[in-house]
């Protein structure tokens, strides 16, 4: 890992929390609670989670009918299948449709669907995502740039620690016979979270290597 | 990140009890700024943490929230997000009683003095 991570200058003493970090994971490795090379894999796992393992499943729903019905009768039986691990806690996806959106949110703090999408970005954390998304969904999404057509129903979800939700976008238009790693392409995190539609094909562009 | 706006003014529910400060569904907001925020490994470590103490049978997400919400309101106009996330982690291990006040403030101490 580099360390262009950090936005804190690399000389600068440590903040009082960046201590507090040291000092705990030091004790709780003195206890054998963990090992170092445990923190190691944990950060490295965490790196490489992103929300592309979120567009392979939405791409394999789109071009398999039973597959989508596993995925939104069970998503973790869904993610398995697939050999993703499906993480601790239960995962609702929830299908876009031409009369339906559906949008999710952690109004309490910042829930996550971590597994299939990677870390949360920061507004998804952040108080006006948070306070605005159930109270007027349709100007938050206006201010993503998503004008959704007002006869289509707008559906937000409110995550819990327990139960979080992916959203499944709708297949766009003028992708027909489109394999699953090109499909995938068009699937943005945005689009999972559903403060986007998926990429249009158009914009990207059909790249024939796509998987590259 | 800290929060830019004013915080909101307190509230009660219809039984007179406060609603904390987390609990911002439905306030009015200001505009949502798309701000991605690449993570410092200070902050992927915090998380580690919360996986490993999750695993290992030692947090639960919700107790990891009750001691984020616990921090008060001024935690969230002065505090960074994993900056609340770690003191909550010490809370609930001093709570648990894995992790002692005093180690912990002796353990503070002694990284602060090894530092250059």
């Amino acid at each position: 890992m580099s360390d262009t991570h950090h936005d804190h200058p690399p000389d600068a003493p440590p903040t009082h929390y960046q201590r507090m970090e040291i000092a705990l994971r030091e004790i709780l490795m003195a206890k054998s609670v963990f090992t170092p090379d445990d923190v190691r894999r944990e950060v490295e796992a965490m790196e490489g989670r992103s929300a592309g393992t979120g567009a392979r499943l939405v791409a394999r729903a789109w071009v398999d009918p039973a597959f989508k019905a596993r995925l939104l009768d069970d998503a973790r039986l869904g993610a398995a299948e697939m050999g993703i691990p499906p993480g601790p806690y239960r995962v609702l996806v929830m299908e876009n449709t031409a009369t339906l959106h559906n949008m999710i949110v952690c109004t309490l703090c910042s829930c996550y669907p971590r597994v299939l999408l990677g870390l949360p970005p920061a507004w998804y954390k952040g108080t006006a995502y948070r306070s605005r998304a159930v109270r007027e969904p349709r100007a938050v999404l206006a201010e993503f740039g998503f004008a959704l057509a007002d006869d289509v129903a707008l559906r937000v979800h409110d995550s819990t620690a327990d139960m979080r939700y992916m959203v499944l976008p709708m297949r766009p238009a003028g992708t027909e016979g489109w394999s699953e790693e090109e499909l995938a392409r068009l699937v943005t995190r945005d689009s999972l979270i559903g403060v986007a539609p998926a990429l249009d094909p158009q914009a990207l562009g059909r790249a024939s290597d796509a998987a590259g | 990140m800290k929060e830019q706006h004013a915080p909101p003014e307190a509230r009660h529910l219809t039984d007179g009890h406060p609603v904390g400060a987390h609990d911002v569904g439905g306030r009015p907001g200001p505009r949502v700024e798309k701000d991605e925020h690449p993570h410092a490994l200070w902050e992927y470590r915090v998380d580690a943490m919360m996986l490993l103490l999750s695993a290992r049978g030692l947090l639960t997400t919700d107790e990891l929230r009750r001691h984020i919400e616990g921090l008060g309101a001024g935690a969230y106009e002065g505090m960074e997000y994993y900056e609340r996330w770690c003191a909550a982690l010490a809370a609930a291990m001093i709570d648990r009683g894995v992790v002692t006040a005093d180690e912990l403030g002796r353990k503070l101490a002694e990284v602060a003095a090894r530092e250059p």
